[in-house]
């Protein structure tokens, strides 16, 4: 067997490709180390508490908190309890705007892709619309609802739902274009008319995909809805919000574990529901709050 | 060429599966929307949409809308003490001297008698204690200050732009609040007289009222600043100009500058971190990498955990221990992401092609150059991808953590509008975030493009 031998002089073309990505390689690593690097000593100046002081008080907030659970006892359940309602307003939260943003999402991507008959004029406008209402941050437009609405669940509502349907539109409307046209064009051949070729022909080809991308949503919105509830929109971020002004540790550590659970649990199912459903060309990394 | 006829019977019973097939599936869609309208029926009460709309205040949004785009012009005559000031949005700081009162202002030297023009026929004359409001199409309307309060005499109608305050226990009319238009406003009460009018646009937003530079037009600056005899000895007219506009102190610029150089702090460095600690964590936690089961397990749940904790409670957690600032935030995206990454690598790199790997090592490679030449360039695309799309979602994530106390625009704005005082400083803080989202967006799909297509 003889061994492969390499001729620089015979590959010089090669040899300056591999030798300039090695140089743009190593530009990109020394720029991220730059932003890195500057970037945490400046953030590290402009904080009010220093990192080491602030490392070494890590472990106490929450440390306390568990502290303040545990020398409840089992009572500590009763608190959790308690907190359900809470903890249910903040799932309708993020159900409620999933499902409207869903809807019109879905719309939204049915108007803006090319390849299924819409009156082309419609396209950049919708596209541009979904454009808008991806960019426009939640907390902008739930500050503002709060302020005319009053505090309450709705302008979360209104505020994630918003996000939504730009966010899912542009998924919905990447999965619209990678449909199979022939079963369109077979419904088209026998005389259906649009709305029944969308619905024999294009829907059972996406909605899986739909679906998929709406649990996927519905587990970013819940953690929006609670987030959002901090800043004055019910749910289990008020109640925590509250109970941390009043310094109840354990009730602060009842939330925790109530959000963390029902996270973490919706997380899983929705996970494994989305396994079973997928196909190879499905999955949840093109998803983006 | 004949259309296709369609016979249900005969489809029924040429093809029995297809036809319930779609039946059953229509059936099921079916279910599917009653149950979901039903929740949002449930919903609807769950939220108390009623009582919402019952007690929502919608002048509030026409308030915020007008005064965002607006600016008013107080003139303000006490009737307790010898004072007249016509002041923009009646601050202290922009107060205008008499020799400089706006031209629709007409007052003697000891504002005794006072002409105020609102502009499309509303003329205001004060004599005294007494008002008279001139209007075009409702007559004249007199207002007396007595002692109880105030009188008013209308030579018409009652317009139905003015409210009468009337103090409940003793029935004296006690205040005069007219709005003619949404730019004018008159309130009269025993204390003193108010007359707003309103202007469009922003005002002062380069310079404060009382800086030398105020007033003066765009060209006018220019020059001042190429000009070498300076305004202020101590410093040079360029300087000047750009202190007094970054330090003015109602719209703060520089403050909001660095409350928004926070927030990208916290975006940037918080994503950079998670996504540069979550790839060798993915690689110690994908079967085709590592084969010892028990970590790969536990890096897993840690995955689990840190995405789990939540953006949320992270914060909570490092506003405690850091205090206010980027750094908190930053930290607070880099735990949580570090998570969701971690887990969305180590799914690519257990989905990566073997041949690519096989065929490095054909030719001798060693270990450290099999990574390099048959699994970097397969997951790199994967890795920027996704480190760019988090850096977008985390720059919104940013302003939402500073809203929570850590800091930056976010916190700036919930200040601005909790004290909801000057709306159109709202608006301002609001484009700059929306327009740095934006901005952000495009870098990050430009950079996309760039290095997938590129590399």
């Amino acid at each position: 067997m003889t061994s492969l031998t390499f001729d620089p002089d015979q590959h010089a073309g090669i040899v300056a490709l591999e030798q300039r990505r090695r140089l743009y390689s190593m530009l990109t690593i020394v720029v991220l180390v730059i932003i890195l690097v500057a970037g945490y000593t400046q953030a590290e100046s402009m904080n009010s508490g220093g990192f080491m002081k602030g490392m070494s008080q890590f472990f106490d907030y929450p440390g306390d908190v568990i502290e303040e659970a545990w020398a409840v006892g089992w009572a500590f359940w009763g608190i959790v309890w308690r907190f359900v309602p809470a903890l249910v307003e903040t799932l309708n939260i993020a159900a409620t705007a999933t499902i409207l943003g869903g809807v019109f999402a879905a719309v939204f991507a049915f108007l803006s892709t090319r390849n299924l008959d819409v009156w082309p004029p419609l396209i950049p406008v919708s596209r541009r619309m979904m454009d808008i209402m991806r960019a426009f941050p939640e907390l902008v437009l739930a500050l503002f609802l709060i302020f005319v609405l009053g505090a309450s669940s709705v302008p979360a509502v209104i505020a994630i739902a918003f996000h939504t349907v730009g966010a899912l539109g542009k998924l919905f409307s990447e999965v619209n274009e990678n449909i199979d046209r022939r079963p369109v064009e077979g419904l088209q051949a026998v005389g259906a008319n649009w709305p029944k070729r969308m619905r024999f022909g294009v829907l059972p080809q996406v909605l899986p995909n739909y679906f998929s991308y709406f649990l996927l949503r519905f587990e970013i919105n819940v953690r929006a809805a609670a987030i959002l509830g901090y800043v004055g929109a019910g749910g289990l971020g008020a109640e925590l919000l509250r109970t941390i002004g009043w310094g109840k540790g354990q009730e602060t550590a009842a939330l925790l574990l109530l959000l963390f659970a029902s996270i973490t649990i919706i997380d899983q199912v929705s996970g494994m529901i989305r396994r079973s459903l997928a196909t190879g060309t499905l999955s949840g990394r093109r998803m983006m709050a | 060429m004949s259309t296709p006829t369609f016979d249900r019977d005969a489809l029924l019973a040429a093809h029995p599966r297809a036809v319930t097939h779609v039946a059953r599936g229509s059936l099921v869609a079916l279910v599917s929307l009653v149950l979901v309208f039903t929740y949002l029926i449930y919903a609807v009460f769950a939220f108390d949409i009623p009582r919402l709309i019952a007690t929502a205040e919608p002048q509030r949004a026409v308030l915020l809308v007008t005064d965002s785009v607006a600016h008013k012009v107080h003139v303000t005559k006490s009737l307790r003490r010898p004072e007249f000031e016509v002041a923009v949005e009646g601050e202290r700081t922009a107060t205008y001297t008499p020799d400089t009162y706006p031209a629709w202002v007409r007052a003697d030297d000891d504002a005794e008698t006072v002409d105020v023009d609102l502009g499309d026929g509303y003329v205001v004359h004060i004599v005294g204690d007494h008002v008279t409001l001139e209007t075009p199409d409702d007559g004249t309307i007199d207002v007396q200050v007595i002692e109880t309060g105030v009188t008013i005499g209308y030579s018409g109608e009652k317009p139905d732009w003015v409210r009468e305050g009337m103090n409940v226990t003793t029935g004296h009319l006690v205040k005069f609040d007219a709005r003619p238009t949404i730019d004018k406003r008159i309130q009269i009460t025993r204390s003193k007289i108010e007359i707003h009018r309103y202007f469009t646009g922003w005002e002062h937003f380069f310079f404060p009222f009382n800086s030398p530079l105020h007033g003066l037009s765009a060209g006018e600056v220019a020059g001042l600043a190429v000009s070498e005899e300076r305004l202020d000895p101590a410093r040079s007219n360029a300087a000047l100009i750009f202190e007094t506009f970054w330090n003015n102190p109602e719209w703060q610029h520089g403050h909001i500058f660095k409350a928004l150089l926070e927030t990208v702090l916290m975006g940037v460095l918080g994503t950079f971190t998670a996504a540069l600690v979550g790839l060798p964590l993915a690689f110690a936690a994908a079967h085709t990498f590592n084969r010892f089961g028990v970590i790969r397990f536990a890096l897993r749940r840690l995955f689990d955990f840190l995405r789990g904790i939540d953006m949320l409670i992270w914060s909570l957690i490092f506003i405690r221990a850091f205090g206010l600032g980027p750094l908190t935030g930053a930290l607070a995206i880099a735990f949580t992401d570090t998570g969701t990454l971690g887990k969305l690598f180590s799914e690519a790199l257990e989905n990566i092609d073997r041949k690519q790997i096989e065929g490095v090592s054909a030719t001798g490679a060693n270990r450290w150059q099999r990574y390099r030449y048959g699994v970097i360039p397969q997951i790199l695309p994967v890795f920027v991808s996704q480190g760019l799309y988090y850096l977008e979602s985390n720059m919104r994530s940013a302003t939402v953590i500073g809203a929570l106390g850590a800091g930056g625009i976010g916190l700036v704005l919930v200040e601005t509008i909790r004290t909801s005082r000057d709306w159109e400083n709202t608006l301002y803080i609001i484009i700059l975030t929306i327009l740095l989202v934006v901005a952000m967006d495009g870098l990050s799909s430009w950079l996309r493009r760039r290095l997938i297509r590129g590399g």
